[in-house]
């Protein structure tokens, strides 16, 4: 192995376990999230999308359920974006 | 009252019956009474790494089934008085562990030991969640690679919710992680994912270091768990840890690269 291609796979080392370790953050924090949320997520938003869509034609992606945990605190932030025309249906 | 302590990671290979072996011989070795029971049905190991693989008659799903009481199924360790080993069964029956076939020999062999050692399988599958159901200690075996780290924190999720002490919203199991297949010099080099790393990814508390040693194999070929070895890495790392364990405070040792003398340094590569 030339000298040039020591350095080369030496910093090529350096990159991939940073590169692992950065990966690992995102990926668990991610895991974590996904593991504190209720599971009845998915269907309270379906429900509250039914009950707004007797009233109001709004799209899939209108209602956003966003659910965190701070401290002992859980929090659910529901968000409900109406058409620009929002009369009755 | 024993102490109940699961050797659990979410990935498989990673070192917990090794783990389990070594650490059920070193609490025995300092005069704790000791048993370590094999999870993984079907796939029995602990028996061979322990090296009581010939004197195996009765098993752990025999006892929970009746159709052996303790005494004969429980192997005395040859070399460590105080050490018994209850070996996993072959049966292909992956639900043979009821939690309460399991709560009932656990409790009966707290009466006669101060710590019992469940050796888990991989996975978060049936076995794995009755090996950790009852106990006080967790001991998160992790390898410094994604697949493990990432799958040890899943493992976490798991053991606080999915256990008796969860669900009796008792105090929490306690959690300590043990990194093993360390190699420092592909750490050095920027190979391999540090100590540091993998603990802020975790932030578990530090039960120890293993470092990946030739020694581990050369033990499991003879059928001594690798804490006997008392002259190698490996062995002085796994004793280490279970004076850790005991709450003796020990530096972490085999972190750095063997420093290489000129000649190998030269020549040895
Ligand atoms: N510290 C180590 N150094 C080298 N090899 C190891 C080490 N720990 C475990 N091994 C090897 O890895 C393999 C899996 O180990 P084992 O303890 O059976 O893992 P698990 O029970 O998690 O499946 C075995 O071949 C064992 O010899
Ligand atoms: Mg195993």
């Amino acid at each position: 192995m030339g000298l040039i291609d020591y350095f080369r796979s030496s910093r090529r080392g350096k990159g991939s376990a940073s590169v692992a370790k950065e990966r690992l953050q995102i990926l668990v924090a991610h895991d974590r999230a996904a593991r504190d949320r209720p599971s009845y997520l998915p269907k309270l938003k379906q429900e509250i999308l039914d009950v707004i869509r007797k009233y109001v034609q709004v799209d899939m992606d209108a209602v956003s359920v966003n659910y965190e945990q701070e401290g002992d605190q859980e929090v659910l932030e529901l968000n409900i974006v109406l058409p620009d025309s929002a009369g009755p249906a | 009252m024993a102490r109940i302590i699961v050797i659990t990671s979410g990935k498989g290979g990673v070192g917990k019956t090794t783990t389990a072996a070594a650490m059920a011989m070193g609490l025995a070795q300092r005069g704790h009474r000791t048993v370590v029971i094999d999870f993984d049905v079907g796939l029995r190991n602990l028996d061979l790494i322990m090296g009581c693989e010939r004197r195996v008659v009765y098993d752990f799903v025999n006892v929970i089934n009746g159709e052996a009481n303790l005494n004969q199924a429980l192997i005395r360790d040859k070399r460590c008085d105080g050490l018994f080993v209850l070996p996993a069964s072959q049966t292909r029956d992956k639900d043979a562990l009821s939690t309460e076939g399991v709560g009932k020999v656990l409790e009966e062999l707290s009466k006669g030991h101060d710590y019992i050692v469940c050796d888990s399988p991989a996975g978060i599958e049936h076995g794995a969640t009755m090996a950790m159901y009852y106990a006080d200690d967790a001991v998160v075996v992790t390898n410094p690679e994604v697949s493990s780290v990432r799958d040890s924190d899943r493992m976490l999720g798991i053991l606080s919710s999915k256990s008796r002490r969860a669900e009796q919203n008792e105090e929490p199991i306690r959690e300590h992680l043990l990194l093993t297949r360390y190699a420092p010099e592909r750490v050095a080099r920027g190979e391999m994912l540090s100590v540091d790393d993998v603990q802020e990814i975790l932030s578990l508390k530090l039960l120890g270091v293993i470092p990946d040693s030739q020694a581990v194999l050369n033990a499991s070929n003879a059928g001594n768990p690798v804490i006997l070895d008392k002259n190698t890495d490996a062995g002085q790392a796994y004793d280490d840890m279970v004076s850790r364990y005991l709450g003796e405070e020990l530096p972490m040792r085999f972190l750095e690269p063997e420093k290489k003398g000129l000649f190998n340094r030269l020549f040895g590569g």
